[in-house]
């Protein structure tokens, strides 16, 4: 029950910070704002039971991407949004149409933790038995992740490692000698 | 049980309050200071779910989200402060950015 209302609550201010970015027009707010609803996001996936995918989106979404910006920020010197002048009509018909896309898709959705749901009749059956027993990790999204997807995840730490490397390489201009 | 259930509760309701002041608030340090206390009533809340279900290892993700929260807020007023992120001063070694 009060799972329930966590999520019910936690969604809510996911929705109110969205339409307050929208509001806003100071930059550095814009951004705080987004860091944050990435962590409430993490937040949600942690009742879901997935303590990895929310350390994942915790410190990407939160912690670099907010840091990402902000340096972004100050590179480009620009601290306000332009006020667009009156409604924009070719954004809202896309996003009124990919919402109502987004709605139609829901009705399909099995509930969360139904039995009879194609992804669990694959092998879900293996991993809630033998996860324990193979691996030694006792959470079992985290037993997925780490052990049976291990290379799926490697690879992900891979693209991740390159992207710092490239932006660390367009930021630094190359001009900087290392100070040991 | 309980106990938790009124704490969540309570700590729901002083997340929407630090909502309310990210909305209202009219200047850049009354956001940092909500998205800050907001970021501290999700590790609160974190924590009290996490004896709630009886899974008390999450809250390692608890200490996770309580550094970063640090991390954004310690950026962000640090860019509110000095304009920029890269000092021209020698106080600045450690930054990888660009420098004179």
């Amino acid at each position: 029950m009060i799972d329930i209302i966590i999520d019910m609550v936690l969604l809510l201010f996911l929705t109110v910070m969205a339409f307050t970015i929208l509001r806003l027009r100071d930059l550095l707010s814009m951004a705080m704002i987004l860091g944050l609803y990435s962590l409430l996001m993490a937040g949600l996936f942690m009742v879901m039971d997935a303590p990895d995918v929310a350390f994942t989106e915790a410190a990407v979404g939160s912690g670099v991407a907010t840091i990402l910006m902000l340096v972004t920020l100050t590179l480009t010197r620009i601290r306000y949004e332009k006020k667009a002048a009156g409604l924009q009509w070719r954004p809202l018909i896309i996003v009124l149409l990919t919402g109502a896309a987004l709605l139609y898709g829901i009705h399909d959705i099995p509930p969360v933790g139904d039995i009879e749901a194609p992804a669990q009749q694959h092998v879900a059956d293996r991993y809630i038995a033998e996860a324990r027993n193979e691996t030694g990790v006792p959470n079992m999204v985290t037993a997925v992740l780490a052990s049976y997807r291990g290379f799926d995840t490697l690879g992900e730490v891979v693209v991740i490692f390159t992207a710092g490397i490239g932006v660390m390489l367009l930021l630094g201009n190359g001009t900087r000698r290392y100070r040991g | 049980m309980n106990l938790f259930v009124v704490a969540a509760i309570a700590i729901l309701i002083s997340m929407a309050l630090a909502v309310a002041r990210t909305i209202a608030g009219p200047t850049i340090f009354d956001r940092i200071l909500a998205v800050n206390m907001f970021g501290t009533k999700s590790v609160l809340l974190i924590a009290v779910f996490s004896f709630l279900s009886g899974r008390p290892d999450v809250l390692d993700i608890a200490l996770l989200y309580s550094l970063l929260n640090w991390l954004g807020v310690l950026a962000a007023l640090r860019m509110a402060e000095r304009k920029e992120f890269y000092s021209t001063g020698a106080d600045d070694s450690d930054s990888n950015g660009k420098s004179p």
